[in-house]
């Protein structure tokens, strides 16, 4: 693998039960690629928690991925309302989910604890009433 | 210890992907709903043990590699996790027994 492979997902912001694809399809090709299972489950954690909260917070968005031999770079972008306190969205247990999502199993207040928690890098940059767009990076060591 | 003598051992109802049950060693337990939660503790080989039954929950279930779900307490388990679990190969077991109960017999034979 000498270039780096670019990855493009779209993610339905109204379908619950096809949330996860996305993290599901990167998990696969790194999985194919002969990643390391270390970097691959932290990769698919990451990826997963993040798609959930577009679907749950921001109405939808887009993954793109980019793989390299030595890193994984992921930019999730969302047109949702932004993050109010991304300080206090960083805090675990902190949790805005609506009830019915409770209900599902996430609103945990885990989300972004567990991103940073499975990444080396995580930057968020978001607009009140604009979106948000989370950058993360995994480093092959 | 597999799967199969999981099933065995415990007369569990076999949900989905029996056929795997013999091939899948189980190396550990978690018990746990929450979904972000299970993923960030959840080992890879864990029997997970939860009520939770819905699409998202295989969704984990495939991303932290554990061995198989196991519903406690006869809890249900929808139509889309079922096509979501069969698309993905996760063996899916029941028992009408609680976390608690079953998870400290399962705990004695690891």
């Amino acid at each position: 693998m000498s270039e780096a492979i670019k990855l493009h997902y779209d993610v339905d912001g109204r379908d619950f039960t096809r949330a996860g694809e996305a993290s599901g399809k990167i998990k696969k090709t790194l999985k194919d690629i002969g990643f390391p299972p270390e970097i691959i489950r932290n990769t698919a954690i990451a990826v997963y928690e993040a798609e959930i909260n577009l679907v749950i917070h921001a109405g939808g968005g887009e993954i793109d991925v980019e793989i390299a031999p030595d890193y994984v770079e992921v930019v999730l972008t969302d047109h949702g309302p932004g993050i109010e306190n991304v300080e206090l969205a960083m805090q675990e247990g902190y949790s805005t989910a609506p009830d019915q999502v409770r209900a599902l199993g996430f609103g945990a207040g885990m989300g972004l604890p567990n991103i940073k928690k499975y990444t080396d890098e995580m930057k968020i940059d978001t607009v009140l009433g604009k979106g948000t767009v989370m950058t993360l990076k995994i480093y092959v060591k | 210890m597999n799967v199969k003598n999981l099933i065995d051992e415990f007369s569990l109802e076999v949900l989905c992907c029996g056929e795997l049950a013999e091939e899948k060693q189980i190396t550990g337990g978690y018990c746990g709903d929450l979904l972000s939660w299970v993923m960030s503790k959840a080992k890879e080989g864990d029997c997970w043990l939860t009520v939770m039954g819905n699409v998202n929950s295989v969704g984990v279930a495939v991303l932290a590699d554990v061995a198989c779900i196991l519903l406690t307490e006869n809890a249900v388990f929808d139509d889309d996790a079922l096509t979501r679990a069969k698309q993905n190969g996760v063996i899916v077991l029941r028992s009408k027994e609680s976390a608690f109960d079953l998870g400290a017999k399962i705990a004695k034979l690891i």
